[in-house]
């Protein structure tokens, strides 16, 4: 009964706070300015993918280093349906979440099979070998790229009302939207599945739990987060281009995930707030130290790479264990 | 202090303490016997002994220097050698191998093949079986290879866990006489654990009985056996 | 049946390429099981560092053993600087089973941006040590040239060094029971931590010699070594992962069966063709197609 309790009230309080989250962002949005609003819009298209990373990694266990590969093709497959069947920008959306999780449906079907350092070569093979095939095709565009145009923000919300506005209000509802779908799958007995299949794969088949369907099911779902946030990409640029989703897409948005502590849905703002910001602070850090175009080209990547390395090595566990350790002190 | 002494050992496993206020000691030349029933905290001791897990408190030391947050290969090179249960050889190697394994990193190359034709003395089938692959070896002879191995790293106090353990009783008896033999012969001192209470006091000098990680008797193996409340309770038999 | 022969001559040439970054990956992964993903940078600072050589020397023969120090010598930096730490603190937790992978990932991107820094994004371009026009026999020329018999002549050689090494020398010896059994090899009183290290060291050798093959007919960047990752990671395992017979035969199988798709059917179709082999020889024989009798975990 307590927990019935708990679990009910959990709810009510997210299904509080998130209209009031939202609120807020949309209230601060008016507040700054176009540069933060266009990051704003990139925090947002981040959180989305790394909360598909958290519920690949941090929940059953998977490991996928080729999701921005997935995005590429959530990104694609939204601006064909517009270019070809003219689908409204809404529609779009869901095309790329239908043909990611498609798409990531069949591999997971191969990858719920395999372990470890296979999975992680075959969806790396993935990010490094399938955007560049986008040149081999003329209808997906070449090197050039498809223009995706979400359109002009509605009369209605004013004549000041920007394009980067735009761009942030719809990846920002759709990242609200995104964590709270993921709250609650993760509290239904999909998540409980995920976890069990998590810590002890073995114990958890004995339980009466499906592996493989629920490895699949997990990959399915965490690929059409990454279709979306792919198209949510696109749309900040305007394009869909090979070189919109290079093998470092992918490799950022795990960086992300184990900044946001891989199991720790809250915790993806945090990674995609230090992945935006990186570039910010690499750029002001060229500026100041004036280094050459080398130098300053290579230092996002530079810093994303430290980052992630000292987050492995000084939390191999998980960021949560410290977290434990200093609430445990504090007691 | 001269010998293995062992005082007021802990030693934790996750959340279970598995050795808990363990102290006794084997003087030079003795052989040991451990016994305890599964779950007794035997290995666990032994893995402490030879560096492969860390302990919780206490101290354990071998000839006055204390030998704990050692690496175990460093104390195979001081003569404290492990042979842990069943498995010690690698099955993908050849007998050959297994046996040279033990004196890779000995620099005195004419020893070690010395100490290599005295284990093949000893197991006269290992010889037979040279360049076989381990793999194909019965329960009994990998556990002659991997004394044969011990053996030559020429060590001074030998760890075995359990040597009896899923063999044969003839196997077992032949297993037994070689390790008093070779005590018998090089003077080493020798800590046993075992389940095979009756076979491994046969044999030992004193006798160390442990259950749930804790001392329950220790004294001359003979002793022990004539005990009928100890026979009755750990021995089982 | 002469078009056939030749496309299988370039295929064993690009194979032999595909098998030493197999190698490296097997190297690795049998003394850590962790598939080195920097092992794409790795190879390309050794090879940036041979073309250094190069270009201030004008001797390939000079730089191709530089390189090959240059990356055995990050390997073991590598494993004593970081792997060492890992491999003591990863334990427990929902990052650890990966943390290993992550931190190579990390490393491939830190190297990657430093050989940036370094050189910049422009491609380059080796002068080649022997000629690339195909041998001619009497009026009759083939695709097969002098630098593809440079490329399988050394894989040859390094793989024959290898296995003299691991067959028969005490260190080799070392290698493989530390691989096979790290605690018993402990207990047999081996430095299993040296032994890794020197893993990685020849894992790192091995790298760079296939980056300074691979490179005189190719262009060199700071990423364009990764999809010669890739390939070799699929030699791996079609080989089986364990094996290092299993990456040299892995290697050929993939480059010839990528020589006879490019030639007869299409050359767009070289990277979906290894995808859908990796997928299916995954699925169909996971074990690899060279008896590996170990079973695949972690």
């Amino acid at each position: 009964m307590r927990n019935f309790l708990g679990h009910s009230s959990r709810r009510l309080k997210a299904a509080i706070a998130f209209p009031l989250i939202g609120l807020a962002l949309f209230l601060l949005s008016n507040r700054v300015d176009e540069l933060r609003v266009y990051q704003g819009a990139n925090v947002a298209v981040f959180v989305v993918a790394i909360i598909s990373i958290i519920l690949l990694t941090g929940y059953s266990g998977q490991i996928s280093l080729g999701h921005g590969a997935l995005m590429a093709v959530g990104a694609y497959a939204a601006v064909l349906s517009q270019i070809y069947w003219h689908l409204p920008v809404i529609l779009t959306f869901f095309v790329a979440v239908l043909a990611a999780a498609g798409f990531g449906a069949i591999l997971g079907s191969a990858a719920g099979r395999l372990t470890g350092p296979y999975l992680a070569g075959t969806t790396l093979a993935l990010a490094v070998g399938l955007p560049s095939l986008a040149n081999q095709f003329g209808f997906l565009g070449g090197e050039q790229g498809l223009n995706y145009d979400v359109g002009l923000p509605p009369a209605w919300l004013g004549a000041d009302f920007t394009q980067y506005k735009w761009f942030f209000w719809i990846s920002g509802l759709a990242a609200l939207i995104i964590t709270w779908l993921s709250f609650n799958l993760l509290g239904s007995h999909y998540g409980r599945n995920w976890r069990a299949l998590r810590s002890n794969p073995t114990a958890a088949a004995l339980m009466g739990i499906h592996v493989g369907r629920s490895k699949v099911l997990a990959f399915t779902v965490s690929s059409g987060l990454a279709g979306l946030a792919g198209a949510l990409l696109a749309m900040t640029i305007s394009l869909v281009t090979p070189s919109a989703f290079p093998t470092s897409l992918s490799f950022s948005i795990v960086t992300g995930a184990v900044l946001a502590g891989v199991t720790l849905l809250t915790g993806s703002i945090v990674g995609a707030v230090v992945l935006v910001a990186i570039p910010e602070i690499t750029g002001a850090l060229a500026t100041h130290l004036g280094g050459s175009e080398k130098v300053t080209s290579n230092l996002p990547g530079l810093l994303t790479s430290v980052l992630l390395i000292v987050a492995v090595l000084l939390f191999p566990n998980g960021p949560q264990a410290i977290m434990k350790r200093t609430r445990k002190s504090s007691q | 202090m001269s010998g293995l002494v062992i005082s007021e050992l802990n030693i934790s496993h996750g959340a279970i303490r598995a050795v808990n206020d363990l102290s006794f000691t084997v003087k030079p030349g003795e052989l040991a016997a451990v016994i305890g029933s599964n779950g007794a905290g035997k290995t666990t001791l032994l893995r402490t002994l030879s560096g492969l897990k860390s302990a919780h408190s206490g101290s354990v030391e071998w000839n006055g220097q204390s030998i704990l947050r050692k690496k175990p290969e460093d104390l195979v090179r001081s003569g404290i050698v492990h042979v842990s249960d069943g498995k010690s050889v690698i099955p993908e190697l050849t007998v050959k191998e297994n046996l040279a394994l033990g004196g890779i990193w000995r620099k005195d190359k004419k020893d070690v093949a010395l100490a290599t034709a005295e284990a093949i003395e000893l197991f006269p089938r290992l010889g037979e079986r040279m360049q076989q692959s381990a793999d194909t070896l019965s329960g009994g002879e990998r556990q002659m290879l991997a004394i044969g191995r011990a053996l030559i790293a020429r060590p001074k106090l030998l760890l075995l866990d359990e040597p009896s353990l899923g063999l044969a009783p003839l196997v077992i008896d032949q297993i037994f006489q070689a390790i008093k033999a070779l005590r018998d012969r090089h003077n080493l001192t020798v800590v046993l654990v075992e389940q095979n209470a009756m076979g491994a006091l046969r044999i030992a000098d004193i006798g160390i009985i442990i259950n749930l990680g804790k001392l329950v008797a220790s004294g001359p193996a003979h002793e022990l056996i004539d005990n009928p409340s100890l026979r009755a309770a750990y021995l089982g038999y | 049946m002469e078009r056939l022969f030749n496309t299988i001559l370039i295929g064993v040439s690009g194979g032999s390429i595909y098998s030493l970054m197999a190698l490296a990956l097997v190297l690795v992964w049998r003394s850590t099981r962790v598939v080195n993903f920097a092992q794409a940078g790795q190879a390309i600072l050794s090879t940036y560092i041979g073309y250094e050589v190069i270009t201030h020397t004008d001797n390939y023969w000079l730089a191709f053993p530089i390189a090959l120090v240059a990356g055995a010598l990050t390997g073991a930096l590598i494993d004593i600087l970081m792997v060492r730490t890992l491999m003591k603190r990863a334990h427990s937790g929902p990052v650890a089973g990966i943390a290993p992978v992550i931190a190579t990932l990390g490393l491939l991107g830190l190297i990657r941006a430093i050989v940036g820094m370094i050189w910049g994004g422009d491609l380059r371009q080796f002068k080649l040590p022997v000629s690339n026009h195909g041998f001619t026999f009497g009026h009759n020329t083939i695709p097969f040239a002098p630098i593809n018999l440079l490329i399988v002549v050394t894989t040859v050689v390094v793989m024959l060094i290898f296995s003299v090494i691991f067959q028969r020398t005490n260190l080799g010896l070392s290698l493989r029971a530390s691989a096979y059994q790290p605690e018993i090899a402990r207990l047999a009183g081996i430095r299993v931590d040296l032994t890794r290290t020197i893993g990685w060291a020849f894992a790192g050798a091995a790298g760079a010699v296939a980056g300074m093959l691979v490179t005189p007919t190719n262009y060199l960047s700071p990423n364009s070594l990764d999809l010669l990752l890739v390939s070799g990671f699929v030699a791996a395992v079609i080989g089986g992962l364990e094996s290092l017979v299993g990456a040299a035969v892995g290697g050929l199988i993939l480059g010839i069966s990528l020589a006879l798709v490019l030639e007869y059917i299409s050359s767009s179709l070289a990277f979906p063709v290894a995808f859908v082999v990796l997928i299916a020889v995954l699925l169909v024989k996971p074990s690899g197609l060279i008896g590996a009798k170990r079973t695949r975990h972690a």
